[in-house]
């Protein structure tokens, strides 16, 4: 795997739009080319090369590619990794808005935090936020019912509100507390919360599973206990108050039996 | 004094009688003229086609239902997950939106395609400076709105009652409040019957209190329109839209027609136009034994003289469906479960809004896109024969080049129908495979300019290069000697070489040179009626009992159509 390591000359004065450093845009490119790709401030057009010192070569594709974000001012930078599909992206620093939105594959790890949009509609692939993540991490895009569909998330923080709407698959891992709004209309998909969820869990949740070993401050009214079950959840092994629900909401039959959500909650 | 002059291209119109000979096309100030001088400006058309500037007799592009639909769907400009042309170039504004598009973008990608006339196929009166204010702000095409009439009150009072003079009255001071163009007519009656939660599914189910039928609605629309001499016909977008088994429904709508004949001085011979005949032509009684009775229903058109029809091509996209059928649209988001808007406009219309994905892996959606080109693929006569995608509602009119690339290329239709998920069940519903047919370039000229701009009425300026008319010109790189095909056809159809909107050019090698390139004009219609004190003491009292805004408030004051053409009628 060959590694560019690009660093930002300055701190941009608006955001840069920088939906081309992703291995995609990167592969079979040497620095001068990648230099010449395209990016904007605000609603300038500039290149690369005008913002980012640029080292190193990529490999022959995405696969065999690897970029590294450093310097102040990462955090001015949106759409880093946006619609990649394989290879891996490092950022030394906090990324801005749609990081990783619409990834569908290979690994990004943030050092610092991500802000909100980030990872939206993903589709697959493998992203490490070692800090905390803004609102609407995984969710579906304003508007759209198609969620987060495939891949992992692991938060090492916290996260703010809005996480994992209209989720229809893949995994999510907070290792820190979440705001409100979890889950809401999961058609699919897991949500593991490590610290505890503020309140509105699951609303209008279909189908999936959410866990919460901190247990939520408000519940939904909508959701039904039916068990104590002891479970194996990322590699710790608990035993669990299981929830159905949102019972509020229609629910699809799947081989006779009617499909419900699952809410997780720590037995104390 | 400007003069061009588009040398050796192939000329494809039929109001000039031309099939693709070489000519030239002369232009000044703004008009087709038969020379000019050596000074002109020279185009070098050699190899390339050159038509008028195309005509868009239904589309959706402006208005309260377009503008709920955009801010009801954020993500209309992310398209299935790629970031979708945000794009602005040097000299014009930025475009966004797919099913959508913003004002801009509108006007533009028309403008890219050769468009220079649109007819925006649905305005409230209630919200029709909302319709001119989105009007004014697309930048190129002339454009004018039909006003809906098939649920108003008024009209149901007065047709019930047999009062034509006062029907006629009441349309004239409408179009005049509103700046509209003519009568448009949605679901008659079953919008209205929406409103106690029924419908109108066939043309003899009576509207709920007014004890009106569809049949009565249509019949006296027609009445109406040829009484009053409107330039466009009654357009009508009948009962049942979009169900199985509602092509009896279709035949009984345009079989009204038949009693009417067209009194008008604008050219126009038909006094029926019914739009997306795509929705209208479903056989079977369910979505499983659901076919096309494509056959049957343009047997019916091609011999009913006085009937005109556009297709409705569904282009297989993710797109935003809106329409003044509300009920259509809630059972629409019954069977999709996505996201339903619904507005009702009280006294006059409603509207609904769902967004809707054409799967190429559904099967109806597949026998929906075989039923829309058969349509046009079964008609005999292309000057009453219109292509149109109802935008957004089968599909978005920037998919036209590749609606016209199917028609007009059997193997690039057929690569389609073989590649779905269901062909065999949609080959063996429809009719499509065994059509051989492929549209030619002079029938494209007459579906998409010269019979769009006759049933308007506006044949004499608008569809043709004869001298005297208006000079919208679009030249397409296809060298007729060596015809592209399949997405060579389609590009080139989507990027017109050059095109000139009233001798300015607007568009070359598919770009927009400028924002606000030429002065465009609204079209309204002013109907001159004798003063009828009945219909103007029913309006004032109706606005006292019923409206929430006051009459005063009303009408589409002047500075919403900075620049009106206002085509005047003569007392009936």
């Amino acid at each position: 795997m060959d590694t560019v390591t690009i660093t930002l000359k300055k701190v941009p004065g608006l955001y840069l739009e920088c939906e081309s450093v992703t291995p995609d845009k990167f592969a079979g490119k040497n620095a001068e080319e990648i230099a010449a790709l395209p990016c904007a401030e605000g609603k300038r057009n500039y290149v690369l090369g005008d913002w980012f010192e640029i080292a190193g070569a990529a490999g022959a594709t995405a696969a065999d590619t690897k970029i590294v974000v450093n310097g102040a001012g990462t955090d001015k930078c949106k759409y880093i990794g946006a619609w990649m599909t394989a290879g891996e992206v490092v950022v030394n620093g906090t990324a801005d808005m749609f990081t990783g939105a619409w990834m569908e594959g290979g690994k990004l790890t943030v050092k610092g935090d991500v802000r909100s949009f980030s990872a939206l509609q993903m589709k697959g692939g493998e992203f490490i936020i070692e800090g905390r993540a803004w609102n609407y991490l995984a969710a579906a895009y304003r508007g759209d019912w198609r969620g987060m569909q495939g891949g992992t998330i692991r938060v090492k923080g916290d996260v703010g509100s809005d996480l994992g709407t209209f989720m229809n698959g893949g995994t999510i891992i907070v290792e820190g507390n979440a705001d409100i709004h979890v889950g809401t209309h999961a058609e699919g998909g897991t949500i593991i919360i490590k610290g505890k969820a503020h309140r509105r869990v699951g609303g209008q949740m279909v189908k999936g599973e959410i866990y919460v070993f901190g247990g939520c401050d408000v519940m939904m009214p909508g959701f039904k206990k039916i068990e104590e079950r002891e479970i194996e959840v990322d590699g710790e092994k608990h035993v669990f108050n299981v929830f159905i629900g949102d019972l509020g909401e229609r629910h699809p039959k799947s081989k006779g039996e009617v499909v419900y959500g699952h809410l997780y909650t720590l037995k104390e | 004094m400007t003069e061009i002059i588009i040398k050796n291209g192939h000329v494809f119109d039929s109001v000039s009688g031309l099939k693709g000979e070489v000519a030239d096309v002369c232009i000044k100030d703004g008009k087709i003229v038969e020379s000019v001088g050596n000074g002109a400006t020279v185009i070098d058309a050699a190899g390339k086609t050159v038509m008028a500037g195309a005509v868009d007799v239904h589309t959706h592009v402006a208005g309260p239902k377009v503008n709920l639909g955009r801010w009801y769907r954020p993500e209309d400009k992310f398209r299935l997950g790629e970031r979708c042309s945000a794009k602005m170039g040097p000299n014009t504004h930025i475009e966004g939106g797919f099913s959508i598009p913003t004002v801009f973008k509108t006007g533009y990608e028309y403008a890219r395609m050769g468009f220079a006339f649109l007819m925006e196929a649905a305005m409230p009166p209630l919200y029709a400076r909302h319709v001119h204010e989105e009007i004014r702000d697309t930048p190129i095409q002339d454009e004018a709105a039909l006003p809906v009439f098939g649920n108003n009150w008024f009209m149901f009072e007065y047709l019930k009652n047999g009062e034509l003079d006062n029907a006629a009255a009441y349309v004239a001071w409408v179009l005049r409040q509103t700046k509209g163009y003519g009568i448009k007519c949605v679901n008659p009656g079953g919008s209205e019957a929406w409103g106690w939660g029924l419908n109108c599914m066939t043309v003899n189910d009576p509207v709920p209190y007014f004890e009106i039928t569809p049949k009565e609605i249509i019949d006296g629309l027609i009445a109406t329109n040829e009484h009053l001499k409107l330039p466009h016909s009654v357009h009508l977008h009948s009962n049942n839209l979009g169900n199985p088994g509602n092509y009896t429904t279709t035949l009984d709508s345009l079989k009204i027609a038949e009693g009417h004949k067209a009194n008008n001085a604008f050219g126009r011979d038909t006094v029926l136009h019914h739009t997306h005949l795509q929705f209208h032509s479903y056989g079977g009684t369910t979505w499983a034994d659901f076919e096309s009775k494509a056959k049957e229903v343009m047997d019916y058109v091609n011999k009913q003289e006085n009937i005109t029809i556009d297709t409705g091509n569904v282009t297989l996209d993710e797109t935003t469906t809106m329409t003044a059928d509300g009920p259509f649209e809630y059972h629409l988001s019954a069977l999709n479960h996505l996201k339903w808007a619904n507005v009702d406009v009280e006294l006059e219309t409603a509207a609904g809004v769902v967004p809707y994905i054409y799967g190429k892996n559904v099967k109806v959606c597949e026998m929906q896109w075989a039923i829309g080109l058969e349509i046009a693929l079964y008609a005999k006569d292309m000057m009453r024969t219109m292509i149109t995608t109802d935008h957004p509602n089968a599909g978005p009119f920037t998919r036209y080049p590749r609606v016209y690339a199917w028609l007009m290329d059997k193997e690039y239709r057929d690569a389609e129908l073989n590649g779905f998920k269901w062909s065999s069940k949609v080959i063996d519903a429809t009719t499509l495979a065994e059509i051989d047919r492929e549209i030619s370039l002079y029938e494209l000229s007459q579906m998409t300019r010269a019979a769009p701009a006759k049933v308007l009425g506006l044949g004499s300026t608008f569809g043709g290069l004869a001298p005297g008319m208006n000079a919208n010109v679009a030249v397409y790189d296809i060298n007729p000697d060596n015809m592209p095909k399949g997405i060579e056809l389609e590009n080139a159809l989507a990027k017109a070489a050059y095109f000139f909107k009233d001798g300015v050019k607007c568009v070359e090698n598919g770009v927009v040179l400028e924002a606000n390139p030429v002065v465009k004009e609204t079209y309204w219609v002013d109907a001159k009626v004798p003063e009828n004190k009945q219909v103007l003491h029913d309006v004032s009292e109706k606005f006292l009992k019923y409206y929430s805004i006051n009459l005063e408030n009303y009408d589409v004051a002047h500075h919403y159509v900075p620049h009106p053409h206002v085509i005047e009628i003569e007392e009936a």
